[in-house]
């Protein structure tokens, strides 16, 4: 589980390796790949399977796997005792409402059932008659019910008619719990039931897919931290103690939308797969002005200045106290954009608004400040402070991000961008490659930055969303393969049956590649070679190598502007 | 308001007023204010502000905790900066909404008159305002919307009408949809502001200098030094 949550630090820096260029031509030969074709128990692929041993077979150089998941498991460690000391001082007042809401019960109707029905909502999932065949046909049902069984979140059809499904769910639940266990997943033929308990809530996953149970639970925990990112730990926590059987969807209407949109971005981009952000491509000269324009427009208690075009980032400059004790974790940066791509951007002034970074802190609440710099609402600026009497202050940083923007006309060299969406494939040149997905792991130890990854436009075959998903699909099997604990594999050359894929993990990268089905394996190494070639000429394009960071002085107690060295000083939300 | 919208008077009284100065170039000064619109979630409250500020209407959806717009207003010779808060309606933000509401010179207690309970929640909007403020520190105006759908009526005129008048706040009904009485009732609300504004000056003169009387010369020269175009 640990090695595999997307949400994972990564070590090391984003530096290409040079060996690594040349590595497929030396190390992999056509022949020393075929030795996996006899395994027995792979019936459908080929494959090369390279257990966690060092120095075993034909990958040496690249290092061996259980290196890299000790390193992995000892950064989450680390990360998470910051987590905690960092808790302790922020502040909480989103809460529960129900204080709020209890005189509007005495005025009106009973308690609950009238809230639910607040938002007239137009015929959607949720409207799904869930007897009916197609309801039980879809490729993955997300259910999210309270300890006591009450039904929070189905994404397809009406909670309310699921009541005695998710009833059955909870009852499953107890029984195991009952004997002092826990139920993880059930398998039946052509469904795998996931079953994730995060304190008082339940997630239940029911899929036909191909993903792993570790990839669908990975899944189930984003919606519950989608949820945590509106709430925070804490107060679901409280709301449970106070009242068992309470109705989590008084506090969720609405919301329903954020998670299913959440869901389907899940399925279809892999950030979440990868646990890493996709950075717009772009000059680095561009994206350092752009970055020391944001390090110059602070105040106090900013914590995060992160720009964003279509979702795919631009550059993020953090506290330099920050980025010493803690990152902004990829998960906490996609279930924020999430959240803002569920709002009408069009329509929305200003943005000032509590938002919970749960993997940052799930306790605790950051302000999130977030405001369109162009008509189009494609570039985004979002400002995270952990002051909320800030907001004249976050938006008077703005207004000087903005006009340093138009002064120097970083806007339309950011839109001129911005017209062609993301990259096409064809540039790497090489015909047979039809798509890919590559993640650099060799992160520098002092640029404990943010995971990335690039990845072209979908292209040719993949333009349709059933053909996307198929893709998908395929990517999730071998990420699965690739991250198995049972068996951790470094390379899989699979041959599917409408294309070829190769995926590869190194100590320096992982990559997932998709080729045509015509390829052969020695075709396939020699594009493998290309595109590494050709990531390393782009790589100052398409990744943030050194993201900036700042110092959000004067600060009193927070001591002088230099930067810090011993930078774990818990104390510093203690401070504000 | 001036168009046979009925309103319910509601007493002025004391009122801060926070005083800024617009741009360091120009000399002018403009009084602002910070409008706050509440209600449940999906009543129109941000099709009210978009309506009103950008002159158009578009399907919305619901509003991540709370959206601010800036709108100038001139009203004769005086320029009114309105900065409007429009919240968020859904249920787990409603504890952060003292955050929003806090200084608020005006409120605009928006539900949709097809909706019994948002006005329901009106009511309970206003006792919370009440916790916060004094009676005449802000000016509150129930707003019933989407009247374009008024054969779907489930809050009368007459209800709404008759809950204003006691609690001494004022009443219409717009519809954010077809732009009716939207500019109206922001025109309406920034005259109430510096109505407002004046008797806050009056009633600080009168305290200062132990006056019985009133100076309206004297207020009203106040109140063209700050607000004056
Ligand atoms: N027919 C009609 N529909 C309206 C009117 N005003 C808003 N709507 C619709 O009502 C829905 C909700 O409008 P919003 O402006 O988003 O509601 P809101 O009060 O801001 O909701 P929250 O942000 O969740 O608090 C949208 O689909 C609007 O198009 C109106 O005057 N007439
Ligand atoms: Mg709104």
């Amino acid at each position: 589980m640990e090695a595999e949550d997307p949400g994972l630090p990564p070590k090391g820096g984003m530096d290409l390796p040079q060996d690594g260029v040349d590595l497929p031509e030396q190390k992999i030969s056509p022949g020393s790949m075929d030795t996996g074709e006899d395994e027995p128990s792979v019936a459908l692929d080929e494959q090369v399977e390279l257990p966690g041993a060092q120095n075993n077979g034909p990958l040496s150089v690249a290092g061996g796997k259980g290196d890299v998941q000790e390193e992995l498991t000892e950064t989450r460690e680390e990360s998470s005792e910051k987590d905690l000391s960092d808790s302790a001082s922020t502040d909480n007042t989103l809460e529960d409402s129900s204080e709020f809401s209890r005189p509007m019960v005495m005025d009106g109707g009973p308690p609950g059932e009238e809230e639910v029905a607040v938002q007239p909502r137009p015929p959607t999932h949720r409207d799904e008659d869930v007897t009916a065949e197609s309801w039980r046909a879809h490729r993955k049902h997300i259910f999210v019910l309270s300890e006591a069984g009450k039904p929070i979140y189905s994404r397809y059809g009406n909670e309310e008619a699921l009541s005695s499904t998710m009833g059955v769910m909870m009852a499953l639940v107890s029984f195991i719990q009952s004997g002092d266990n826990s139920i993880r997943s059930i398998y039946s033929d052509d469904r795998k039931l996931v079953f994730v308990q995060q304190g008082p809530l339940v997630l239940v996953s029911v899929s036909s897919t191909l993903q792993s149970e570790q990839q669908l639970r990975q899944e189930l925990l984003y919606v519950y931290y989608q949820i945590i990112s509106m709430l925070t730990q804490a107060s679901i926590t409280r709301i449970f103690e106070r009242k068992k059987n309470y109705d989590l969807r008084r506090l969720l209407t609405g919301s329903e939308k954020i998670l299913d949109r959440l869901l389907n971005l899940v399925e279809s981009d892999p950030c979440f797969l990868l646990g890493a952000v996709r950075c717009l491509p772009l000059q680095p000269a561009l994206r350092d002005s752009l970055g020391s324009l944001l390090q110059k427009a602070i105040t106090p208690n900013l914590v995060f200045s992160i720009l964003v075009a279509r979702s795919q980032l631009v550059t993020t400059v953090q506290e330099k106290t920050v980025i010493d004790d803690c990152r902004l974790e990829p998960t906490d940066l996609h279930l924020l954009l999430n959240l803002i791509g569920a709002t009408s951007a069009f329509q929305t002034g200003e943005i000032w608004t509590p938002i919970c970074l749960p993997r940052f802190n799930p306790d605790c609440y950051f302000y999130a400040y977030i405001s369109y710099l162009d008509a189009d609402c494609t570039v985004c600026l979002i400002l995270l402070s952990t002051d909320k009497e800030s907001f004249y202050s976050v938006s008077d940083c703005k207004k000087r991000i903005e006009e340093g923007m138009r002064t120097q006309s970083y806007l339309q060299a950011l839109s001129s961008g911005l017209k062609s969406p993301s990259y096409s494939v064809a540039m790497v040149g090489a015909p047979d490659l039809r798509h890919f997905m590559y993640k650099p792991l060799d992160i520098p130890d002092n640029y404990r930055q943010l995971p990335q990854f690039t990845s072209p436009e979908l292209e040719g075959p993949y333009c349709s969303e059933s053909e996307r998903h198929r893709l998908f699909d395929l990517y999730h099997y071998l990420h699965s393969r690739i991250h198995s604990t049972a068996r951790p594999l470094r390379l899989i050359y699979h041959v599917a049956e409408k294309e070829t894929l190769l995926a590869w993990v190194t100590s320096k990268f992982e990559l997932y590649t998709c080729f045509s089905p015509l390829v052969t394996k020695a075709g396939a190494i020699n594009v493998l070679t290309k595109l590494l070639r050709w990531i390393k000429k782009e790589e100052d394009r398409l990744f943030i190598r050194y993201p900036p960071k700042y110092s959000t002085t004067p600060n009193p107690g927070k001591g002088s502007k230099g930067p810090r060295t011993e930078g774990a000083e818990n104390g510093f939300f203690g401070g504000l | 308001m001036g168009n046979g919208q009925e309103m319910a008077q509601r007493t002025t009284g004391n009122k801060e007023v926070s005083f800024l100065q617009d741009a360091p170039g120009s000399k002018e000064f403009s009084c602002v204010f910070k409008v706050v619109l509440l209600g449940s979630s999906s009543v129109g409250k941000t099709s009210l502000a978009y309506r009103y500020v950008k002159k158009d209407f578009q399907d919305s959806l619901p509003t991540v905790g709370c959206s601010f717009f800036n709108q100038c207003v001139t009203l004769d010779a005086t320029t009114v900066k309105l900065e409007i808060w429009d919240t968020a309606g859904q249920e787990k933000y409603h504890s952060v909404c003292h955050l929003y509401y806090r200084g608020a010179n005006a409120a605009l207690l928006v539900y949709d008159i097809t909706r019994k309970e948002s006005f329901e929640k009106a009511k309970v909007w206003l006792s919370e305002l009440e916790k916060e403020f004094l009676q005449n520190e802000i000016v509150i105006i129930l707003v019933g919307n989407k009247l374009d759908l008024s054969e779907e009526r489930e809050v009368t005129i007459e209800e709404a009408k008759e809950f204003a008048k006691t609690n001494c706040i004022l009443y219409t009904e717009t519809s954010a949809k077809s732009d009716y009485q939207v500019t109206e009732l922001f025109v309406t609300l920034a005259h109430e502001l510096l109505e407002l504004e004046q008797q806050k000056e009056k009633l600080r003169h009168t305290t200062h200098w132990k006056k019985s009387r009133v100076d309206l010369q004297e207020t009203a020269s106040r109140r063209m030094k700050c607000c004056q175009k």
